[in-house]
């Protein structure tokens, strides 16, 4: 069952839910993500970083590419995906890859 | 990158998040766009009574359903169109013995499709089979949070006890759980404890959407109206929620038009957004369209396309955009916030789906229909009418009292 209440950190492995789906819209030519009742249009780097949430990656691997590939500071691009991520949590558009604590 | 996603446009503003991004018309003169959502009523047949039912109140009959071909052809125009999401309505849609089949339709043409449903014909079975065929999203709908209330709302006995057996059923399927509650002045007092139901249930989202007064519930408004008390502690009741659950369950809230001050954005505008197919093909600007006499409707079995019916159809024409507005919509500042309002509620209290919404402060007509739900809320008319397809049937004596709680629930909700 997707958890909830999540806090994501740069040890998080996030991943869209089963019921949230990041597709593009070939009729409008944009990206979507598909949830219950909602239909968000992300940006372009939003896309970005949820297309790197598969529930492998870490936030810390993943900041780690895009500091790379933008040549940004590290920390700026930390602030900004986990208040993304974060914020998408919040609203059940993000599930988190739990280790089995059984 | 904080503008947008984590910004406040995309996913905080209700079910119209990110639209402005999709909402790209091909020029100035067109309000509308590609529709992103659609409602199917599958069928109207139901196995509940509810008296607020939002079907019309001439209910389609079985034999004149679309059948399954005819559906998975609707299923394919609408990806084609652009649609992105259908939700499966009714009627009860599980009442459809071909429901599965519809929905791995939809999955096969690219559709996120929502079962919005009573949940009392579902076996666990069904709703694995729902599940592989991939469906995204189970609402099901309660009329309280025990028994007593909510079977005697739904005219269904055992009801409650079957909802909440499929409310878990879905939630072991892995599959997302939105818990609709329609809100009325015989259950408001069960609000707290329908929203700890919620958390129980593990459910994703909560609707806790006052009834609107239309078809079913405009017959039944004087024993379903909430008092104004009721209103304001319904209010602080969900905000308070609201906050305490962030990230558990998120809450949206549908506030009763007649106390509110601006009209609701209805349908995000006529012909903006979204459509309805009725049980037999009707393609219609909103499920209670048909009840705004004088307008006619295509179906889907004429020789248009649906996409043809969205833009040239007189009915979607007729009142799309600000251009048929009268005054006070006319020249009001907030026109293209709420584009007057709701249509067919303005039909059904002024007689002309033309009119400014008699819900807006603006309205000639505000003052009347405010005191009207004052006075109707402080009746004690509790008897339902139930919905049906006999035109309806008034609630017995024996029905009426199988809710104990009705007595108690008068006092209690104004110091709860």
């Amino acid at each position: 069952m997707a958890s909830r209440n999540i806090s994501v950190s740069e040890t998080s492995r996030p991943k869209l839910p089963r019921h949230t789906k990041l597709k593009f819209d070939e009729t409008r030519q944009v990206w979507v993500i598909l949830a219950p009742e909602r239909v968000l249009a992300p940006d372009e780097i939003a896309v970005e970083v949820l297309q790197l949430c598969d529930g492998v990656r870490s936030v810390a691997d993943m900041v780690d590419q895009l500091a790379e590939k933008y040549a940004a500071p590290r920390e700026a691009i930390a602030t900004d995906v986990i208040t993304m991520l974060q914020d998408l949590a919040d609203k059940g558009f993000l599930t988190e890859a739990r280790e089995s604590t059984a | 990158m904080t503008d947008t996603l984590a910004g406040n446009k995309t996913a905080t503003a209700g079910p119209t998040d990110g639209l402005a991004v999709l909402e790209q018309t091909r020029s100035a003169a067109e309000t509308y766009g590609i529709p992103l959502a659609v409602l199917l009523e599958v069928t109207h047949r139901c196995p509940l009574q509810c008296p607020y039912c939002s079907n019309p109140v001439e209910l389609d009959r079985g034999s004149t359903e679309l059948t399954t071909e005819e559906w998975k052809k609707v299923l394919s125009e609408l990806a084609e169109l652009g649609v992105l999401q259908v939700h499966f309505s009714g009627g009860e849609p599980t009442a459809r013995k071909d429901i599965v089949e519809l929905v791995q339709h939809a999955s096969d043409v690219g559709l996120y499709s929502n079962l919005i449903t009573s949940a009392v014909l579902l076996t666990k079975d069904k709703l694995s089979a729902l599940a592989d065929a991939g469906l995204s999203h189970v609402q099901i709908s309660f009329q309280g949070n025990e028994p007593n209330v909510a079977d005697r709302v739904a005219g269904l006995k055992d009801a409650h006890k079957k909802k909440l057996e499929v409310a878990k059923w879905t939630r072991e399927l892995d599959m997302p759980l939105t818990v609709n509650a329609v809100m009325h002045r015989q259950n408001l007092h069960q609000l707290p404890d329908i929203i700890q139901m919620a958390v129980d249930l593990d459910a994703d989202r909560l609707e806790v959407a006052n009834v609107q007064y239309y078809g079913w519930a405009l017959k039944n408004r004087a024993a379903l109206m909430p008092t104004i008390e009721q209103i304001e502690e319904t209010s602080r009741i969900v905000e308070d929620a609201q906050v305490r659950l962030k990230g558990t369950l998120a809450i949206d809230y549908v506030v009763p038009d007649y106390y509110a001050l601006r009209p609701k954005k209805c349908m995000g505008g006529w012909g903006r957004q979204f459509f309805n197919i009725s049980p037999a093909g009707k393609v219609l600007p909103c499920h209670a369209a048909e009840s705004i006499t004088g307008l006619e409707f295509e179906s889907v079995r004429s020789n248009h396309s649906i996409a043809w019916i969205w833009q040239n159809s007189e009915a979607f024409n007729r009142y799309r955009g600000t251009g048929w507005m009268p005054e006070p919509c006319k020249s009001c500042e907030f026109r293209e916030d709420d584009f007057g309002g709701c249509r067919c509620q303005a039909f059904a209290l002024t007689g002309d789906a033309g009119n400014t919404d008699p819900a807006c402060a603006l309205s000639p007509r505000h003052e009347e229909i405010f005191k009207q739900a004052e006075q109707e809320s402080a009746g004690t008319q509790n008897r339902f009418l139930y919905r049906n397809f006999a035109g309806g049937t008034l609630e017995t004596d024996e029905e009426k009292s199988q809710d104990k709680s009705q007595d108690k629930s008068q006092d209690k909700s104004h110091g709860a």
